[in-house]
């Protein structure tokens, strides 16, 4: 394969003749562009231009876009140019570049300032748009629980029972392994720190208000928007990938009834019984640790725990985990619902469920605490 | 290179042939798909390759390309035996055809341009301005206008897909185009466009075109040579006339049933 060339002679001052030469192609492109950008640099003050191509040995759409693009940097400022000598079987190839590129895009403008602003704004119609959007979906929810409620038949059982299955019990041990872990970790470093100064027998209350109150379900709640909220957002967003939830729709089916409520109710469901399997199983690891580590017999732990926490706790705990099995549902479902045709896009709204659901979770929780400190329970 | 002069008033040139299938065995979970397969290709022509469904006709073509495994016998493209050649050689070679899939296979991620540029970023050492300029030169020699450079594939419809992955399959100028049913989800006039179109590609950059195909509209407009596989095997090659000549029971159902017969005469009209 013979290297490209082009080659200059300069005839009268300002006319300038160019032999080129090799193959055009793909490969020696790289190189080809160096050579034609540097024979209109060299051709500033040339008038005329004439191009002998009948020594190139191949051309491919490669060549013939260099070709193209070298005849219309020489003829800017109104020169002569002239391609000789060209094989016929190329005619074809270089009429076709001659016609390619014609309409330049659009430059962005790449003013900082005003792209910020537009990025703010766009963030802003976004959450403005999340907003509506939850809205709108608790709405359906509500009818759709109405309608249901009017005509209980029509009530997929059936559905729920398989997600209940797979949010809930399905989650056991992992939730049961998690928690009862955290409530270690909390009774090991209330042990270890509350030594210092000699009540480490207040440990017990608390790990037994802070597992009651907040951590066990939020430690829950968190681990199902990780685990059934991703979940959902998948299922859904595949099925609408793949045009099951138009079909659907097309049946004269309401979306919401069919796939959305069966899961939410199954969240909504399954989140509290969770919480409160995961409650027991902090407490029961913070009375391992007490027993094994702090030295308290597990009467003491159960006897003190008795004193330390009323009933109030674990209702303000638990109380909470229908409304954050809610808000992960809702989430969940707007974002399966918002996937588009790629896998990409599934692999977004998926991530943007968890996090969201993640982050509402939390700040709801924060909600609850002021709204519980407030009516001073 | 000899000219031969046959029977019909035809010129056929005996020419190089750029792909050789001999003897090939191909079997898919213990069911015999491909047996003891022989085709040979050649430079600069368009082959139709036509099967019943689930036959094994796309099962070749993915063989040839090195997807599927063979069992036994050689392909050779270009010459060099692919079974036995080098990572190096295999890797050149591969530069030299295109592939355009059923489904489009457009990298669902990246941007119509993005995807008619993969190939030369991954090979070749372009500015980003040539790369610009070839691609959108690209789309537009099939036909479509530069503002899909920045669509997803998502966006557009199954006759742009096609477009697209045709202009990605061309991306590097191969020799070769594979093309996987180029024409099924098109509806009929979208089809007769993408025909001309892979016409005028062929004779533009002098492609040699392998075309798996069972649209009849498509072998007579625009293949030179029809290869029928039945059994495992090509039963009968050759023009469009050699297929309305045979005997064999399944070429004369295919080629001369009904909707083959409203397909010759819409060919014979325009």
């Amino acid at each position: 394969m013979a290297e490209p060339l082009i080659t200059s002679t300069i005839l009268g001052g300002d006319r300038l003749e160019l032999a080129a030469a090799g193959t055009w192609t793909a490969d020696c492109a790289a190189d080809l562009e160096g050579l034609v950008d540097a024979a209109v640099a060299q051709a500033k003050q040339a008038r005329a231009v004439a191009i002998n191509m009948g020594n190139v040995e191949r051309l491919d759409t490669f060549g013939a876009w260099l070709l193209e693009r070298l005849v219309r940097d020489f003829s800017t400022e109104g020169r002569a140019i002239n391609v000789v000598g060209l094989p016929d079987r190329y005619n074809h190839l270089v009429n076709e570049a001659h016609r390619a590129n014609r309409k330049q895009p659009e430059q962005q403008g790449a003013d900082i300032v005003e792209s910020a602003a537009k990025m703010i704004r766009r963030t802003f119609w976004l959450m403005l748009r999340d907003i509506l959007m939850f809205v709108q979906m608790f709405g359906q929810l509500v009818v759709a629980v109405g309608r249901v409620a009017s005509r209980p038949k029509t009530f997929r059982f059936t559905s729920m029972v398989h997600h209940l299955d797979h949010i809930g019990w399905k989650a056991v041990p992992i939730i049961l392994l998690i928690t009862f872990l955290i409530g270690c970790i909390i009774a090991q470093q209330g042990i270890f720190h509350f030594r210092k100064f000699g009540a480490d027998a207040y440990v017990v209350d608390m790990v037994g208000i802070l597992v009651l109150r907040e951590l066990g379900v939020l430690i829950v709640a968190i681990m199902i928007a990780g685990r059934s909220g991703s979940s959902i957002t998948a299922e859904l967003g595949s099925m609408k990938m793949r045009e099951e939830v138009d079909a659907l729709q097309t049946m004269g089916l309401d979306t919401v009834e069919v796939l959305i409520l069966p899961r939410v109710l199954a969240l909504v469901i399954a989140l509290p019984a969770l919480a409160f399997l995961g409650s027991m199983a902090a407490l029961y690891g913070g009375g391992m640790v007490c027993w094994l580590y702090g030295g308290m017999s597990p009467e003491i732990f159960l006897s003190r725990l008795q004193e330390a926490i009323s009933l109030d706790h674990f209702e303000v705990g638990i109380s909470k985990a229908p409304v954050m099995a809610l808000v992960i549902g809702i989430i969940a479902s707007i974002e399966g619902m918002s996937v588009k045709g790629s896998a990409e896009s599934l692999g977004l709204q998926t991530t943007s469920s968890v996090v969201k659901s993640i982050f509402l979770v939390i700040v709801l929780d924060g909600v609850f605490a002021i709204f519980f400190a407030a009516i001073g329970k | 290179m000899t000219m031969l002069q046959p029977a019909n008033k035809n010129i056929i040139e005996v020419r190089d042939n750029i792909i050789e299938v001999r003897d090939v065995v191909v079997s898919l979970n213990d069911r015999l798909i491909l047996n003891k397969l022989s085709l040979d290709v050649y430079r600069g022509e368009v082959l139709g390759f036509v099967g019943g469904s689930g036959l094994g006709k796309t099962v070749l073509m993915r063989t040839i390309i090195g997807l599927l495994p063979k069992v036994s016998g050689t392909i050779k493209v270009f010459g060099v035996d692919l079974g036995t050649c080098t990572e190096e050689q295999r890797h050149a070679i591969e530069r030299r055809w295109g592939v355009l899939f059923q489904q489009g296979a457009l990298f669902s991620s990246l941007t119509c341009i993005q995807n008619v540029q993969f190939p030369m970023r991954e090979y070749l050492h372009l500015s980003q301005r040539l790369k610009d300029e070839i691609a959108i030169f690209k789309l537009e020699m099939v036909g479509l206008k530069p503002d899909v450079r920045d669509k997803y594939p998502a966006e557009l419809s199954g006759g742009m897909i096609k477009r697209v992955a045709l202009a990605r399959a061309l991306s590097l100028d191969p020799e070769i185009v594979f093309l996987d049913e180029p024409t099924s989800g098109l509806d009929p006039i979208g089809a007769g466009n993408f025909d001309e179109l892979v016409r005028t590609l062929q004779q533009t950059l002098g492609l040699t075109v392998y075309m798996v195909t069972h649209d009849l509209d498509s072998l007579h407009a625009i293949c030179d040579r029809i290869a029928v596989l039945s059994d495992g095997k090509v039963i009968v090659e050759g023009p469009v006339e050699t297929m309305l000549e045979s005997e064999h029971p399944w070429v004369k159902e295919y080629f001369r049933g009904k909707r083959s017969r409203a397909a010759g005469a819409a060919a014979a009209h325009a």
